[in-house]
């Protein structure tokens, strides 16, 4: 069981009031991930979770029970680190067992439990290893390691995948995607990349500056975003953000459109613009067209190789069943 | 980038250093080798001729040299064992954030600035005399009789005194260390279940080991030529010659400059020996 609940938690350093009360349910085996830029918060947020960091008031219950003064050790979750944070001195046996031997389990129970988690992390090789000798993977794979063998309520993940390089991580993503499903263990998850976001995710909360922005499920977020913050921060690339008159023809402050909902035709369209950059990823082209009466430049999606050239006129027309309008204080008009 | 001209330019200007270094280890080192092997007594019949090995031998079998390298042993473990204890306590102690650091940490050093003769005279006359030291103050304070430091247990006033002047050394190498351990894996081992004693133990302990390997290398290079605090504060009486003073003594009081010098080989060798078997653990530790 893994049911956490935060009921008016709130982050203070000093004067700095970096988490304002802020409620939060994680229902049992859900996959939460805190997506935000940087210095918003999440990280504070998982380590009062995790009670590396002392709440400077609200309640953290996990299943139920009062766990806010409750020290970590305790509180039957398990932690990956963003420098995985494995011991340099010890063997990758010793790191995987060594919250066992502080539990003070038996010599064989510790044994069997490691060569479990090495079986389920294709550790098992590099067991007499030193962390030293490993890859940036294999050493994610270690800290995985140790978090598991404790059988832990939760998981909290600090930004685990951002030491590693692109592909590797797009690998480790599934990883942990696959051991989410096998284990059914509730996971939370940090990072400032939307698209681990939105690729792992059951669950996405957005922060920004301590304060939740929108709860929901991937494609909730993506379809109804609560507010221009996260329609901006969903979804790659982002969704083209229009003020001005243009959005004034839709009754509101600001229209969102994003690159894919975007039509492009040579002749008639709402409007008319010039192509200037262009990116081939050869599944898809996106362009940044600059229209009259449009500030900044919109990005547009194709499918498949279009053959557009810099400087070229063509015409946009957004889909107006996609199209998402907000008000003066950027909050969604339904 | 250098051209023939200016290289040897450089190695011209560079020979006056050269020469003068290899003089200043090269003279002395040959002049013992040459009276170790001499009966060489200046005040009681001048130079006698060669003795062969017989210094040597006679440095060995004196009934003081077992006794001298005992208290060597004595006073270089005891001061590493204090200094590399608190060491590592003030080091976490400072490591600690809190007000007035920079201050603290420049205070905690300042014995390490001392001479050691000045170090030794403070400690012999004001800390550990009899009737008006503090210590004595503090005893009588108590109702205990003054203990007479230097006479009563003159090894472990000795090893007080060294310790004073080293700690803040260790301290200092200990304490960079600390500062380098990753925090995370300290809260890493907390997650884990790992009181604060473990987390010292299995976590901080290890960590340091480099650190602490590289403080024993160095002082005991050091303390081996420990000889202006006892020439200070005992003189070498009460138990407390060492093999430093042992030599110091057959030259200047015996007079017997063959014999002091065949010390001096002695303590050459022993001194390589230590260093050599120390630089053997930290390239170990290195290659880690």
């Amino acid at each position: 069981m893994g049911r956490i609940t935060l009921d008016k938690v709130r982050k203070a350093f000093g004067d700095v009031e970096v988490i304002p009360p802020l409620d939060l349910t994680i229902e049992d085996g859900e996959f939460v991930v805190f997506v935000g830029p940087s210095g918003c918060g999440k990280s504070t947020l998982l380590r009062l979770i995790a009670g590396l960091e002392d709440v400077s008031g609200g309640e953290i219950r996990i299943d139920g029970q009062d766990a806010t003064m409750v020290p970590p050790a305790k509180r039957g979750l398990a932690m990956v680190f963003q420098s995985y944070a494995l011991y340099p001195h010890m063997s990758v046996r010793k790191n995987i067992a060594f919250p066992l031997r502080m539990a003070g389990l038996d010599r064989a129970e510790q044994e069997r439990r490691v060569k479990a988690a090495a079986e389920v992390l294709n550790l098992t090789d590099y067991l007499d290893r030193r962390p030293g000798q490993l890859s940036g993977g294999q050493r994610q794979r270690v800290a995985i390691g140790r978090a598991i063998v404790r059988e832990p309520a939760a998981f909290l993940f600090d930004e685990p995948l951002s030491n590693l390089d692109a592909a590797l991580r797009v690998g480790m993503r599934l990883e942990i995607s696959e051991l989410h499903k096998r284990l059914k263990t509730t996971m939370i998850y940090v990072t400032h990349d939307q698209v681990e976001a939105m690729t792992m995710a059951d669950k996405i909360v957005v922060l920004r500056a301590g304060n939740i922005e929108q709860v929901g499920s991937p494609l909730e977020l993506y379809r109804a975003p609560r507010n221009t913050f996260v329609a901006g921060f969903i979804g790659s690339p982002k969704m083209n953000l229009i003020t001005g008159p243009v959005a004034a023809q839709h009754d509101a402050t600001t229209i969102g459109i994003r690159p894919e909902h975007i039509r492009v035709t040579e002749g008639a369209g709402d409007w008319q613009g010039t192509v200037g950059v262009s990116e081939h990823l050869g599944s898809d082209t996106f362009f940044h067209v600059t229209c009259a009466g449009i500030a900044e430049p919109l990005t547009v999606r194709v499918g498949g190789e279009v053959d557009l050239r810099y400087g070229d006129t063509v015409h946009l027309t957004p889909d107006p069943e996609h199209l998402h309008r907000f008000d003066a204080q950027g909050l969604r008009i339904a | 980038m250098a051209t023939q001209s200016s290289r040897s330019a450089a190695r011209i200007m560079m020979a006056p250093a050269v020469f003068l270094l290899l003089v200043w280890m090269l003279v002395p080192l040959c002049m013992t080798l040459w009276f170790s092997l001499r009966d060489y007594r200046p005040l009681r019949g001048g130079d006698l001729g060669f003795v062969g090995l017989e210094n040597f031998a006679r440095f060995v079998s004196s009934s003081s040299f077992w006794p001298a390298v005992f208290t060597t042993v004595l006073i270089v473990g005891g001061v590493l064992l204090v200094s590399i204890v608190f060491g590592v306590l003030l080091a976490m102690l400072l490591d600690q954030p809190m007000w007035g650091q920079g201050v603290v940490r420049i205070l905690v050093i300042a014995p390490f600035f001392v001479m050691p003769t000045v170090s030794a005279l403070v400690w012999k006359n004001m800390f550990m005399d009899p009737t008006n030291g503090v210590f004595a103050h503090i005893w009588r304070a108590f109702g205990a009789d003054p203990v007479v430091w230097l006479t009563d247990v003159p090894i472990l006033s000795l090893i007080l005194i060294i310790s004073w002047q080293w700690l803040p050394f260790a301290t200092l190498i200990l304490l960079t260390a600390f500062q380098s351990l990753d925090s995370e894996q300290l809260e890493a081992a907390e997650m884990d279940g790992a009181n604060p004693l473990a987390r010292f133990f299995f976590i901080a302990l290890p960590h340091l080991s480099r650190a602490i390997t590289i403080v024993i290398l160095i002082q005991t290079i050091f303390l081996l030529a420990v000889f202006a605090e006892i020439f200070v504060t005992t003189g070498g009486a009460f138990g407390t010659r060492t093999l430093t003073y042992l030599i110091y003594q057959r030259v200047l009081e015996s007079q017997n400059v063959g014999l002091g010098s065949a010390g001096g080989v002695y303590a050459i060798i022993l001194a390589n020996i230590v260093a050599l078997f120390l630089m053997r653990i930290v390239g170990k530790n290195l290659d880690r």
